[in-house]
């Protein structure tokens, strides 16, 4: 590999990571789209800053961009208190709005300069190393890599000092305002970060991959695990994972990195929604039909147990008729009989069918749960 | 704006605007009822790998090919959120964004990688994600045209069922309508809407044209029949107002001033509409409150007078002030309608009529 | 049987659960025509899902119900339902008329659209709920009270024979509750039969004629007198459910 390439999967991974992180608590406080807002949004942000300043490399670009992309979680706000527009339709409202405004300014004033709307979507990732940063007599690399590591450092560091806020404030927002943390605080922190990080990725990933690296590998993670910090990690991990995968998914096919990447992170995704141990398609199809044999069983003994000792008795634990009361097919109910006489749970007369006490238990034991 | 009937490219452009709003604002406002706003938006960005799959086996770039590979990869699009919604514990919102941002990266790969190809094909691929008004020609205009009637046709037909979806499944499910299919004959129909503007305003922006107008309309009516055809109307309406100020302008594309049209309607709309609107609101606000700071100052002023039963003497705005804030503004519209007499400079009085009006 | 003798509604063995969890397990009942039927239990008891069962929005594990005789798939003009209060939106751009208007899409079928003699329709059955001068309201601007009343106008407007509905009376002002108890009354008169979710246990006995006790299991079902008892509810709400003791009520 080359040093071009090794760079260039740094900072992919480094992007990954840094979007992972605020990305998590947008998907388990159902804000996943808000991510596509502000990413959208942030483009009008760089080019009001680009009118500001002048140059589209300072780091006065990335801050403009970042309250842009703050303004846009307030607009939407402001719209939804009216009463007059649901919360989706506000987010639908603000951010096509701001990019709209964002690509006619650029046509109209900035055309012609480094600002370049394909960019904007797609990222140019590709020539990320030849953008260095020299300061001092040295080079410190590609300039993305350096300002997302930053923005990655300032996510780890966000994230852990409100550790307890923003934990609190996910899962149990009433208790927090009991306890005198102020969750809108907390939320309009958070947004912060996904701007900020949103702005960074811009330069390497665009737009509608920040939202990818945002949503996907937490997705993913959230049914590989019910632990806060494990789902951290883990969403960073396949973030990673999906950023170098794609890079060289779009080396095999000679195509856009950053598609690449968001598809990996699909990939992934599709993986942990088959796979996931537990919560998987594949992992529940398996105990489905594990259970359809155990639960019949129990649904029998209960059957029994309900009309035991009473007069309808006697039509209830018929053999021929369970397949009407129980509404089972004659092969399987013969089949689920067998299973519970080998289990010891029902004794057959030929007839009929009786409880053992075993079965007796169980059926109690059910429904006690 | 005679150009409008002139100009053979700007009449299309401003036809094929007019078709997009025209479908996407009535059908969208079913999405928007049922708080799936932003499936649009999904759906948008699903289409593009249909596209250049569509490309990539036909090799044709006929507009009915194209457009029919973005419905199926939208429509193979809201299935999977569905599916993930309903296995798993993924929320609604989450599974809209990954499919949203997946499959538009995946689609970025198909484009870019068509472009690689020796014969450089990808020119009029691309156009579905800026949209490119001005690339319209007669034939996408038709195939809008049929798709978008077709697709509205079957919505006038089915328009009291989609109403039960809408406001009542369960309900409409009880009555013996298949409320799942519904469902998907809905979404389909969202799908055509969204691939026959795809074109115009391209990925980013369609989900501005199924909201807005919608989000306009309802601000004008309260019946479902009347805002839906408001919304098809506001969403023409900025098709055609965007594509012509797009074309007498110099570099200001059409995909963003449509979207920008639409927008200010909402936003006129939300402000000024009857009844609902903000302005209407405020002004009501005001009214209230200052009836309220009227009725304040009387009642003050009698009990005052009941304190002081010395009936020639009047009291000071200043007094006034402290019991009730700012009293001298209301003194003063008090006496103009006749509840109050200034008897000096700074001494107020009730009048009869005032007297009585603060007793009741 | 004849047609007086089949009881309204007969489920049996019903079993209805969500992945593992059982939400009712081998309920059940019988509901005589022309009765008034409670059905109570603690929440989480499976109330809404045995009527949603019955109506065949659930799928059943296990078990069946029949309405006069007949699966319910078969008798769809002969129920009508009245859902929580809750279950919508509102907000949504209709006018009253318009919602009862509704309950005759079952009558009209596909793609017909609604004519004047179920408009005539509609607004007897808001006259029958005292709502008829605010055919014409936007639903939103309506209290809680009003809201039930449209729904119930929508039901009346099927011309059912058995009725449900989930917890008619949660959240309506005096003056509406008063009113849905004549409405029930009424409707058992005509040999109409009811069977509502309740939610307030100190109303029974007045309003009811039958109840059904239900905690996942059924508790107990019958004449309100027999088995509204003091041991039956503390078996349907004090925690574990029974014991199988085999002859228990």
């Amino acid at each position: 590999m080359t040093s071009g390439q090794i760079e260039i999967q740094l900072i992919a991974v480094v992007v990954a990571v840094a979007c992972a992180l605020p990305g998590t608590f947008l998907v388990l406080r159902r804000l996943a789209l808000v991510s596509d807002a502000i990413s959208h949004s942030i483009l009008l942000g760089i080019v009001l800053g680009f009118f500001v300043v002048g140059n589209v490399n300072s780091p006065v670009l990335l801050l403009g961009a970042a309250l842009v992309g703050l303004a846009t979680v307030v607009l939407v706000q402001v719209l939804e208190r009216t009463g007059l527009v649901k919360e989706d339709a506000a987010i639908g409202l603000v951010f096509p709005a701001l990019f709209s405004i964002g690509v006619i300014l650029i046509s109209r004033y900035a055309d012609g300069v480094h600002l370049d709307i394909d960019a904007v979507l797609l990222g140019e990732l590709a020539f990320a190393p030849f953008d260095r940063l020299e300061f001092w007599g040295w080079d410190w690399g590609p300039v993305s890599l350096v300002v997302m590591s930053a923005i990655l450092a300032v996510n780890v560091a966000a994230i852990t000092l409100f550790w307890k806020e923003l934990k609190l404030s996910t899962f149990d927002p009433a208790l927090a305002i009991a306890l005198g943390f102020t969750p809108a605080l907390v939320q309009y922190a958070l947004m912060g970060l996904v701007s900020l990080t949103a702005v960074g990725a811009f330069d390497a990933v665009g737009s509608i991959l920040v939202v990818a690296l945002m949503i996907a590998p937490p997705a993913a993670a959230y049914l590989l695990t019910d632990s806060l910090p494990r789902l951290l990690v883990l969403a960073a991990a396949i973030g990673a994972a999906s950023a170098i995968g794609g890079y060289w998914l779009a080396y095999a096919l000679d195509a856009s990195i950053a598609g690449a990447m968001a598809t990996m992170t699909g990939v992934a995704f599709a993986l942990a929604w088959l796979f996931a141990p537990g919560r998987g398609l594949v992992a529940a199809a398996r105990r489905r039909a594990r259970q359809k044999l155990e639960f019949a069983q129990t649904m029998l003994a209960i059957h029994l147990a309900n009309h035991e000792g009473r007069p309808e008795a006697v039509e209830e634990s018929r053999v021929d008729h369970l397949d009407r009361h129980l509404r089972w097919d004659a092969d399987f109910a013969l089949r689920i009989v067998r299973l519970a006489e080998r289990r010891g749970l029902v004794a057959s007369d030929g007839l009929r069918l009786s409880l053992t006490q075993a079965g007796r238990e169980l059926a109690a034991d059910a429904l006690a749960r | 704006m005679l150009d409008l009937f002139d100009d053979y490219t700007l009449r299309t452009v401003a036809l094929g605007s007019a078709a997009l709003g025209l479908t996407s604002g009535a059908l969208g406002s079913f999405a928007v009822l049922r708080r799936q706003s932003l499936l649009g938006d999904a759906i948008s960005h699903a289409a593009l790998p249909g596209v250049a799959v569509a490309f990539l086996l036909t090799g044709s770039k006929a507009p009915l090919v194209l457009v029919a590979g973005a419905a199926l990869a939208g429509f193979l699009g809201t299935l999977l959120v569905m599916g993930v919604v309903r296995t798993t514990r993924v929320k609604y919102d989450t599974a809209l964004g990954i499919v949203l941002s997946v499959f538009f990266g995946f689609g970025l790969v198909l484009l870019t990688f068509i472009q690689r190809r020796p014969d450089a094909s990808q020119a009029g691929l691309d156009r579905f994600l800026f949209g490119q008004a001005a690339g319209l020609l007669r034939r996408d205009l038709l195939t809008m045209a049929i798709l978008g009637g077709l697709a509205l046709a079957v919505m006038l037909l089915v328009w009291k069922e989609l109403k039960l979806l809408a406001f009542d499944p369960d309900f409409g499910a009880s009555l013996g309508f298949p409320i799942r299919a519904l469902d998907i004959l809905l979404t389909s129909l969202l799908v055509v809407a969204i691939v026959i503007g795809l074109q115009t305003v391209g990925v980013v922006l369609m989900a501005a044209m199924m909201i807005a107008p919608f989000a306009a309309a309802r601000q004008w009516s309260d019946r479902l029949g009347v805002a839906i055809g408001l919304a098809a109307a506001f969403g023409a309406l900025a098709g055609v107002v965007g594509s012509v100020l797009s074309s007498e302008a110099e570099r200001l594309p059409t995909g963003p001033t449509i979207v920008l049209c639409a927008t200010a309607i909402t936003l006129i709309s939300l402000v000024f509409a009857t009844r609902r609107g903000l302005f209407w609101q405020s002004l009501r606000g005001r009214r209230d409150r200052r009836r309220l700071r009227l009725a304040a100052v009387l009642a003050d002023l009698l009990a005052l007078e009941e304190q002081h039963p010395d009936a020639g003497r009047g009291h000071s705005a200043a007094v006034l002030s402290v019991m009730s804030g700012g009293a001298l503004s209301s003194l003063e519209e008090l006496e103009r309608r006749g509840y109050v007499r200034r008897l000096d400079a700074d001494e107020w009085q009730l009048t009869d009529a005032g007297r009585q009006r603060a007793s009741r | 049987m004849s047609e007086n003798g089949t009881p309204a509604i007969e489920v049996t063995d019903l079993t209805v659960a969500y992945g593992e969890k059982p939400v009712l397990w081998d309920v059940d009942l019988e509901v005589p025509q022309g009765t008034l039927m409670a059905v109570v239990g603690p929440n989480g008891a499976g109330k809404t899902t045995l009527i949603r069962t019955i109506l065949g929005l659930v799928a059943p594990a296990a078990g069946q119900a029949l309405v006069h005789g007949r699966p319910y798939e078969e008798q769809r003009r002969k129920v009508a339902y009245v859902p929580q209060r809750g279950s919508v939106d509102w907000d949504f751009p209709t006018s009253v008329l318009d919602v009862v208007l509704m309950g005759r899409y079952g009558h009209l079928g596909w793609i017909r659209r609604p004519g004047a003699e179920d408009r005539a329709a509609a607004r007897e059955a808001l006259e029958q709920v005292g709502m008829s001068e605010l055919a014409g309201r936007q639903i939103s601007q309506l209290s809680g009270g009003q809201q039930q009343r449209v729904f119930l106008a929508r039901a009346l407007v099927q011309h059912a024979d058995v009725y449900f509905m989930d917890e008619p009376f949660q959240g309506v002002d005096a003056s509406t509750e008063r009113a849905i108890v004549e409405l029930l009354r009424e409707l058992r008169s005509r040999g109409k039969t009811v069977v509502a979710v309740h939610h307030d246990l100190q109303t029974v006995p007045e309003y009811f004629d039958q109840v059904t006790l239900l905690n996942v299991r059924r508790i107990a079902s019958g004449p309100v007198e027999d088995v509204f008892t003091e041991e039956n509810l503390r078996r349907t709400y004090g925690g574990r459910a029974a014991v199988f003791g085999g002859n228990g009520a």
